[in-house]
């Protein structure tokens, strides 16, 4: 598999196209934190793995390849919906990882001392009395 | 409030910016794979565990993992509505998702 960019396909985004992931994102990891403090992290963890940009770009992903056939002069094509599903089988993929990416910091995060927890452990020193 | 304003603007950011790089890569097979990339657990998890500590990121964490595997059924249902029942990319994300839900 030959893995190249394309930056020309960023120069024919719209505005919108930019905007929706942008709001989309921001609302669901809101939205990801309200949960897990009104429901604890069980439930709130849940949405932690929420494909928040899975169905916008499998849209704009057919979208983009119906339009090209369109210019291309082919009225009515299955391109769009093909390359759509080849990118969702991609995702499919990808959510192996996203588990894998969750038991890692399952089994990790009680072990490890990162900067983020000494911020945590600051915050803790400067409540107690001593 | 200003917590929440700050996850919107983390979250929006680092979304966009892995939709950028899904944009701009071929083949699209190789592009999805970022669809599934951890993008709300990137901007959560950090900010969890400084405001709750690593305790409670952890369970979070082990909820996700079942999260991600609800994932994988969902993108592979999706694939299949696609390719075997010719269902178009925003009918079949959507319906599938709602189905999920209920």
């Amino acid at each position: 598999m030959n893995i190249s960019f394309n930056l020309g396909a960023l120069a024919k985004a719209k505005w919108y196209e930019c905007l929706v992931p942008f709001a989309f994102g921001g609302a669901i990891t809101v939205a990801a934190g309200i949960l897990a403090k009104y429901f604890g992290p069980v439930f709130g963890g849940l949405f932690l793995a929420i494909p928040a940009i899975f169905p916008a770009s499998a849209t704009l992903v057919g979208k983009h390849e119906t339009d090209r056939k369109k210019k291309a002069g082919v009225a009515t094509s299955s391109r769009g919906r093909q390359a759509a599903a080849v990118d969702a089988a991609g995702v499919a993929l990808g959510s192996v990882g996203l588990a894998g990416f969750a038991l890692t910091v399952r089994q990790l995060l009680p072990l490890c001392n990162s900067a983020l927890v000494f911020l945590q452990q600051r915050r803790s020193g400067s409540r107690s009395p001593s | 409030m200003l917590q929440y304003l700050f996850r919107f603007l983390v979250g929006g950011t680092i979304v966009s910016l892995f939709a950028c790089l899904g944009d701009v890569l071929e083949p699209k097979s190789f592009a999805g794979l970022f669809g599934a990339a951890p993008l709300v657990a990137l901007a959560t998890l950090g900010l969890t565990i400084v405001a709750d500590g690593k305790a409670y990121a952890a369970l979070e964490s082990r909820s996700m993992i079942v999260g991600a595997a609800s994932f994988v059924v969902y993108t592979a249902l999706c694939t299949w509505l696609m390719l075997r029942k010719k269902i178009n990319a925003a009918p079949a994300t959507i319906a599938t998702s709602s189905c999920g839900w209920r």
